[in-house]
């Protein structure tokens, strides 16, 4: 579905959608970091009775390519068949906090937990519309519709024929995942707790963890090895690419002369 | 101005806990309150009252963006931990970062910045609970006087609360580094008393080992985040750069000598002064000695002679005694030195296996 971006056309005052000025900026992808998904999920975790859904705003930066959103918060918000109340002072006050901290954050959008957008989603995205120009709705599913836990990202285009009451679609965007190194170092760390009966880890001593990644190359290199055993006997028809990978793979174990290695080690020691 | 920094997370603190003990209804059962709070383990008794602390995800999550973000150099980010006590376990749910103190921003209000995000927290029912805080540190040097007194503000308040440290290069090596210390009992005691002098220590029976005292972490989940990072893992599969084995380490190696050898100067350099210290002391109590023989003899002479005796004079105004030198700070250069120690042999056992590993490699493919 194509978006139109209709700046020239001053909506007219029937119209029931947000007033867009100009198509989504950054292009269309947009960069999460796994914080912001921790932090949407322990809201939810802890809301109020009888909410069905939380939602809050979305904090980050927008450059030429993509909007990374680097920060979130919650924001208190009544729901109820036929209206929707957001605590917009709560938003702005929290808002100014979070400037204060980092002063580079920008009001990038909102989220809501729940697997769908619902009517009250056109309202609350109205309502954001007067923070930040063209803001981006994140929705990440808790209820765990089909068995995932999806998390999709839109924007807002006006529909319908120019001139007349103009509707409201949400188009999705690319959802990417940032990491930076040390997050994903800790993303690792918290990740085992998957594995553990009563969901605790703790941290493990130094030569545990040389330990641990040698342990996860090993798993590498054998499922490599399985794979070139499998082109070998005929199960899987060979591949260049793989193969010239694996052919710098093998080489990329340096050739030293025994002595110079000799030398080179007791050096280190 | 880490010191002021510190002042004023404590006197922030000091404001939530009484706002906490007038306003705030029961929150969760188990947590405890400010000074009027009750507590087990209260006073002065042998044992800790946090044996372990658990960590959700989500703060080791905030605290590693929040220096990634914030941090440069050897500038240092804290933060505010917030959670609950349960039973003996420090429970840490939450976190939020304090602004970098700038020097430009003089009417920038501390206190209410904590204030205000502590009570707009609660509206969304997040843990307004005080129960720490964090701290990044350069290379592992962090025992600084500043540290101590935070801290014990921080103890002094709360009995349970740590402080945890988070080393964002060790951990961009490969490995999460993240501890949590607290005072020991006895340390809590001598510095109620404020006072530092040598006797006072010794009375103590304060060595640098008994400092602070490290608590075991455990990292927890929720069933939601678990099923949130099996998501992740499947969607974004990022490449393992297994920087954790990687044979480049001289660099970092050398950096921490750098800054043990600096400490070990600064510890020579007291030991000088106590020295001298000592060597005063001692001089002086011989003119002392000295003078009041003197002066005996002298008045021994008049008495045969018939004069009155010369008046006793105030000795110790004549001789006044030196300042014993603070022994506090030689005390924590020495807790700093072992930081690095022990953090350097964590380092040169991971080093060596390492390049074991590199040699068994080699020999097997001459």
């Amino acid at each position: 579905p194509a978006s139109t971006p209709a700046p020239a056309q001053t909506p007219a005052q029937s119209l029931p959608g947000p007033a867009l000025p100009g198509p989504f900026p950054g292009g269309r992808v947009v960069r999460l970091h796994p914080v912001i998904l921790a932090s949407i999920v322990d809201s939810y975790e802890r809301r109020n009775e009888g909410a069905a859904r939380v939602i809050g705003t979305l904090l980050g930066t927008v450059d030429k390519h993509s909007v990374e959103v680097t920060n979130c918060f919650s924001v208190p918000h009544n729901e109820s068949e036929d209206e929707v109340a957001v605590d917009m002072e709560f938003a702005k006050n929290m808002y100014e906090l979070h400037k204060k901290v980092s002063p580079n954050e920008l009001i990038l959008g909102w989220y809501a937990t729940g697997h769908d957008i619902t009517e009250h989603s056109v309202l609350i995205h109205e309502y954001y519309s007067r923070e930040a120009p063209n803001p981006i709705h994140l929705t990440v599913d808790t209820s765990l519709q089909n068995g995932r836990m999806s998390i999709k990202a839109y924007v807002s285009t006006l529909m319908g024929v120019p001139g007349r009451t103009m509707g409201v679609m949400f188009t999705p965007l690319t959802v990417k995942y940032a990491y930076y190194d040390t997050e994903r170092i800790g993303v690792d760390l918290i990740m085992k707790t998957c594995f553990s009966p009563n969901r605790v880890i703790g941290l493990s001593s130094d030569l545990q963890q040389v330990g641990g990644a040698s342990a996860r190359i090993q798993d590498a290199l054998s499922t490599v090895l399985q794979y070139a055993e499998d082109v070998l006997s005929g199960k899987v028809s060979a591949d260049n690419t793989v193969g010239r990978f694996l052919m710098s793979l093998v080489n990329q174990v340096p050739k030293i002369v025994p002595d110079d290695f000799e030398t080179m080690l007791n050096s280190n020691i | 101005r880490q010191n002021a920094h510190a002042q004023r997370i404590f006197s922030a603190k000091k404001m939530a806990s009484r706002k906490e003990g007038t306003g705030s209804a029961a929150t969760s059962s188990s947590s405890t309150t400010g000074p009027a709070g009750k507590g087990k383990g209260k006073g002065g008794s042998g044992d800790s009252a946090v044996k372990q602390v658990q960590i959700d995800g989500l703060v080791v999550l905030k605290i590693i963006k929040h220096y990634q973000e914030e941090g440069q150099g050897t500038e240092v980010v804290q933060g505010v931990l917030l959670g609950l006590v349960v039973e003996d376990r420090l429970e840490i749910t939450n976190c939020f970062p304090f602004p970098q103190h700038t020097e430009d921003d003089a009417d920038f209000d501390e206190v209410q910045y904590q204030m205000e995000m502590m009570r707009s927290l609660r509206h969304v029912n997040i843990d307004h609970l005080h129960v720490g805080w964090y701290q990044s540190t350069y290379y592992g040097s962090f025992v600084t006087r500043a540290l101590l007194d935070s801290q014990f503000s921080y103890q002094h308040a709360i009995e349970e609360s740590v402080v945890l440290i988070y080393d964002p290069i060790k951990t961009a090596q490969g490995s999460l580094s993240l501890k949590a210390y607290r005072l020991t009992p006895k340390l809590m005691e001598v510095c109620k008393e404020k006072d530092f002098s040598p006797e006072a220590l010794k009375k103590g029976n304060i060595t640098f080992e008994h400092m602070f005292e490290e608590v075991p972490i455990v990292i927890k989940n929720s069933h939601l985040i678990n099923v949130l990072m099996w998501e992740l893992e499947k969607k974004s599969a990022v490449a393992d750069k297994h920087e954790l084995l990687s044979l480049a380490s001289s660099n970092h190696l050398g950096k921490n000598l750098q800054l043990l050898m600096d400490r070990v100067d600064e510890m020579s350099q007291d030991i000088v002064k106590y020295n001298t210290y000592m060597r005063n002391t001692s001089k002086q109590q011989q003119q002392k000695h000295q003078y009041q023989q003197r002066r005996q003899q002298e008045n021994m002479q008049r008495q045969s002679r018939g004069e009155p005796p010369l008046p006793e004079e105030d000795l110790s105004k004549l001789f006044k005694p030196p300042q014993p030198p603070a022994r506090m700070d030689s005390l924590l250069i020495a807790g700093q030195i072992n930081t690095y120690c022990q953090n350097i042999k964590e380092f040169t056992a991971q080093n060596l296996g390492k390049l074991f590993m590199a040699q068994a490699l080699q020999e097997y493919n001459n």
